[in-house]
């Protein structure tokens, strides 16, 4: 029992890393309807950018918020410069230019801060939670950013006039600009929060799996996977998504003996694709209802 | 009486397929105006290209200031609201969330609140469903939905793009009485783009026949209703 | 008006029958670009080196797999991420059944063919209630899940684990003058020709037509009567044929079948490989093919450390340039050279 209870809590450490990406993946799809195949590659980035400014000596939490607005401004511009010419190009093209994005900042990143290991520091200590053997302070604090993100973003979408805007330009572009909403700055902005709860997550996942350019790969396949789980059309869902796939992780590497450990990830995608031949929209998603 | 709205030489094509030849109308404020044709004659281009949202060539001024090749946005934001073909509902958006987009370039939060609640007033449909999602609703509730919307721009002039299409007839009745209300005592001006002209000419006080992108006649609507000739020959009732 | 101008506005003598003088004007220039471009592909083994003519083989090869890719997805709107899956089946169906069962290697390719048209007719079932975003996933799973069960340890056996299986090279029957590398292009060549004829014929059939009203609007496809179903299954499995033959064909070619040659890289490969081509025009798949085997090359080799930002740079500005891929680009040629008769009757009687 206790065994179990470890795996779960550990899965569910694992999970916030997943969560915060799907969240990331989440709060993209919501503001341009596709899904950003770059952004690991972004969080990474910007991981390194707040690297680098720790190397350059500036505190921690003044590294971290400037990282999250240089983000930002680069979300924006990475959308405006490159997305903008092609955005009336057919979706696969756009999934293309994704892919390109990708490649190019990997790239840059190996051939800047090169490829070695690096160490990236946590500002919530590595002693274990309130001294208990369950979970680790940076494991808890990763799960409380999380949720703070999520509770901002759920307000923000909610409860704003500029959330309304966007979630509008992102389902219907058109009757959007008959209602005078600036379609192609509210994808920006979109991109501009997406690059940044990407720098979060990277910056709170560098801790635990360290600092290198390929870093991100599989952790944006979780993400991915946990917020199609979740249902593309739900943070919240996305969230729960990226626990649920740490959680299912680490127990069917426990519980299935060889098997499970050395077909950890794909045993976790069977389920994500079993779970959606049951429920097409994923666990908590609304599939649109469409009248003919 | 005022012209609020000119058009004069406006031309636009889709592609390689020129679909105005050089429109000439006027809309005078206060009034409702109608756009009359069959399919494909170019009505819902026109509507399109006063918007900015097909490119377009010509003379369009409203409110005296020249907006041909303006973007939507900023046309919007003169108080043209457009009700478009197939109503343009944000579906996955609540009844209300709806009406507030249509307010979205206003500032004062209180006159949007009150105006929400006046557009409950004018389709009590709607305030049953403030939360359900869009899309659900009928096709009825969502064309009193798009109308709503548009309303809430508080706009002086309001284009609809075939109100009526795939209404049932009591549906229809109940809409168009609505905005002769909203015409009448808010002074909302209308363009109403119709293929079912003896409803069209029941509501407007001017017309104009369109017909493969040129106007063909114009008048007053009391006048085209009641000739015979022209209703058989081009109207074709 | 410029005289081009002139000339598209009042053409001359066509406008009396245009549609069909353009559309039969069409087909005989893309019957020329065949047949020039089949004489240059028979006679480029004789003049070229070993390398190259291997390299050119894999590039059909790799066209071969984007032909399949491009009947599920430009055909029948299929979103796959997942097809270097099915390329690592064709592949190491084919190397078992030469290394282990002695088959000789031109029986492989129809034994690899069927073998994925199962696969991918049994993964095309489940993902019929998958659209978009969630079959993209799904695909994805499928992809990212082979290397790892290609790795596992019981079927080490078979599948010769992490080290994979080396395949013999075969030399040309019945004692021709061929070199293997020129043999095997040639091999590749027909092969491809039959396929691409096939796919070709598939499109143009009643069937084709199907599979497209299924990608452009199914709810109306099905009120015609169209199986959605039947058919989006079966073209997952025709798919995965193609790209399973593809697979066999491509390990015959290079000697080698292991995991890691099979990974999620692959797929992207081939995706994008389709985009520039053309989704929906199987003529681009030779074009998509030279990109994903010729670019990642040229990029390392103008810059070592920044090969891959250098591949993404060439990406985007193709994309900048062709969004819709070559296809595009093919159309907007046509419609400059060949201009259709103006579609309104009052224009050719217009005053210039």
């Amino acid at each position: 029992m206790e065994l179990f209870v470890q795996q779960v809590l550990a899965g569910l450490a694992t999970g916030g890393i997943y969560a915060c990406m799907a969240l990331a993946v989440v709060m993209i799809y919501q503001a341009i309807d596709h899904l950003n195949f770059a952004q690991g590659e972004m969080a990474m980035f910007s991981t390194f950018i707040a690297w680098q400014l720790l190397q350059w000596g500036l505190p921690y939490w003044a590294a971290f918020i400037l990282t999250i607005g240089i983000s930002f401004v680069a979300g924006v511009l990475i959308e405006r410069i490159v997305f903008k010419p092609i955005q009336n190009a057919p979706v696969l093209s756009h999934v293309v230019v994704f892919i390109a994005l990708f490649a190019i900042l990997n790239s840059l990143a190996g051939f800047i801060w090169d490829f070695t290991i690096k160490e990236f520091p946590t500002p919530f200590g590595s002693s274990p939670l309130l001294g208990s053997g369950l979970i680790g302070s940076h494991q808890a604090g990763m799960i409380a950013v999380t949720l703070v993100v999520l509770l901002f973003l759920y307000v923000f979408f909610r409860y704003t006039r500029v959330g309304l805007a966007m979630r509008a330009a992102a389902g219907n572009p058109e009757s959007a600009r008959l209602v005078g909403i600036r379609v192609g700055w509210m994808v920006a902005l979109g991109w501009g929060m997406a690059a940044a709860i990407g720098a979060i997550a990277g910056m709170l996942i560098a801790p635990v799996v360290f600092l290198e350019p390929n870093m991100m790969l599989s952790i944006l396949l979780y993400g991915f996977a946990g917020a199609v789980l979740g249902g593309l059309t739900s943070p919240g869902g996305a969230v729960i998504g990226g626990f649920s796939l740490g959680v299912l992780e680490n127990l069917a590497g426990t519980y299935i003996p060889v098997v499970g450990s050395e077909l950890k990830h794909p045993i976790a995608l069977v389920v994500i694709v079993a779970v959606l031949v049951l429920k097409p929209g994923g666990l908590f998603g609304r599939v649109s209802v469409q009248r003919v | 009486m005022t012209t609020l709205l000119n058009v004069r030489g406006l031309r636009a094509a889709y592609g390689d397929i020129q679909v105005l030849h050089g429109l000439d109308f006027a809309l005078e404020e206060g009034s409702v105006t109608t756009l009359l044709g069959a399919n494909g004659a170019g009505k819902t281009t026109t509507l399109r290209a006063l918007c900015g949202m097909i490119r377009a060539a010509g003379d369009v001024t409203f409110a005296g200031k020249r907006i041909t090749g303006w973007a939507t946005e900023d046309v919007v934001r003169l108080g043209i609201a457009h009700v478009p073909q197939g109503r343009g509902t944000f579906t996955r958006l609540t009844v209300e969330e709806n009406l507030q987009l249509g307010a979205m370039t206003r500032r004062d939060r209180a006159g949007v609140a009150g105006d929400i609640e006046r557009m409950y007033g004018y389709f009590p449909r709607l305030k049953e469903r403030r939360l359900q999602q869009a899309g659900t609703l009928s096709g009825g509730e969502q064309q009193m939905l798009a109308v709503g919307r548009a309303l809430m721009l508080r706009p002086r002039m309001m284009l609809l793009d075939e109100p009526s299409f795939g209404l049932a007839p009591l549906i229809v009745r109940e809409l168009f009485d609505i905005l002769g209300t909203i015409n009448r005592e808010e002074g909302v001006s209308l363009l109403v783009v119709e293929q079912n002209a003896a409803l069209a000419l029941g509501l407007a006080t001017d017309a104009y026949l369109i017909e493969t992108g040129r106007i063909v006649m114009s008048g007053a609507a009391a006048t085209i209703r009641e000739d015979e000739s022209v209703r058989r020959s081009y109207l074709g009732y | 008006m410029s005289v081009q101008d002139e000339a598209i506005a009042h053409p001359p003598i066509a406008a009396a029958a245009p549609v069909r003088s353009w559309r039969s004007g069409v087909k005989v220039t893309s019957l020329a670009w065949g047949l020039a471009l089949l004489i240059v592909a028979l006679a480029i083994p004789f003049f070229a080196k070993n390398f190259l003519i291997f390299q050119l083989t894999m590039v059909m090869v790799y066209a071969i797999a984007i032909v399949g890719l491009n009947l599920l997805t430009g055909i029948n709107g299929q979103f796959s991420l997942g097809h270097s899956a099915f390329y690592a089946i064709g592949a190491y169906t084919a190397a078992i059944l030469m290394e282990m069962g002695g088959v000789p290697y031109a029986l492989t390719l129809p034994v690899a063919g069927l073998v994925c048209f199962l696969a991918g007719f049994l993964f095309g079932l489940p993902a019929l209630r998958l659209e978009g975003l969630y079959l993209a996933l799904a695909t994805f799973a499928l992809a990212v899940a082979t290397p790892q069960l290609l790795k596992f340890s019981p079927f080490e056996h078979w599948t010769g684990g992490v080290q994979g299986i080396v395949i013999i090279k075969p030399d040309a029957p019945f004692g021709l003058p061929l070199s293997q590398d020129q043999w095997l292009y040639f091999f590749t060549l027909a092969v491809g020709l039959v396929l691409y004829w096939g796919a070709r014929n598939l499109v143009r059939s009643r069937t084709g037509r199907a599979m497209m009203a299924i990608r452009d609007n199914p709810i109306a496809a099905r009120s015609m009567g169209v199986n959605t179903a039947l058919y989006k299954s079966l073209t997952f499995g025709v798919s995965a044929l193609y790209t399973g033959i593809a697979g066999a064909l491509g390990a015959i070619v290079i000697q080698f079948v292991a995991p890691d040659s099979f990974t999620f890289t692959l797929s992207i490969g081939l995706l994008v490989g389709l985009v520039v081509g053309g989704v929906g025009w199987l003529p681009g798949a030779l074009f998509g093919g030279a990109f994903v085997l010729f670019v990642p090359n040229f990029a390392e080799h103008v810059s070592k450390g920044l090969s891959g930002a250098v591949y993404g740079v060439i990406l985007i500005l193709l994309i900048y340039l062709m969004p819709s891929g070559v296809a595009g680009f093919v159309r907007t040629i046509r419609g400059v050279l060949m201009p259709r008769a103006p579609r309104n009757p009052s224009a050719a009687a217009r005053d210039p």
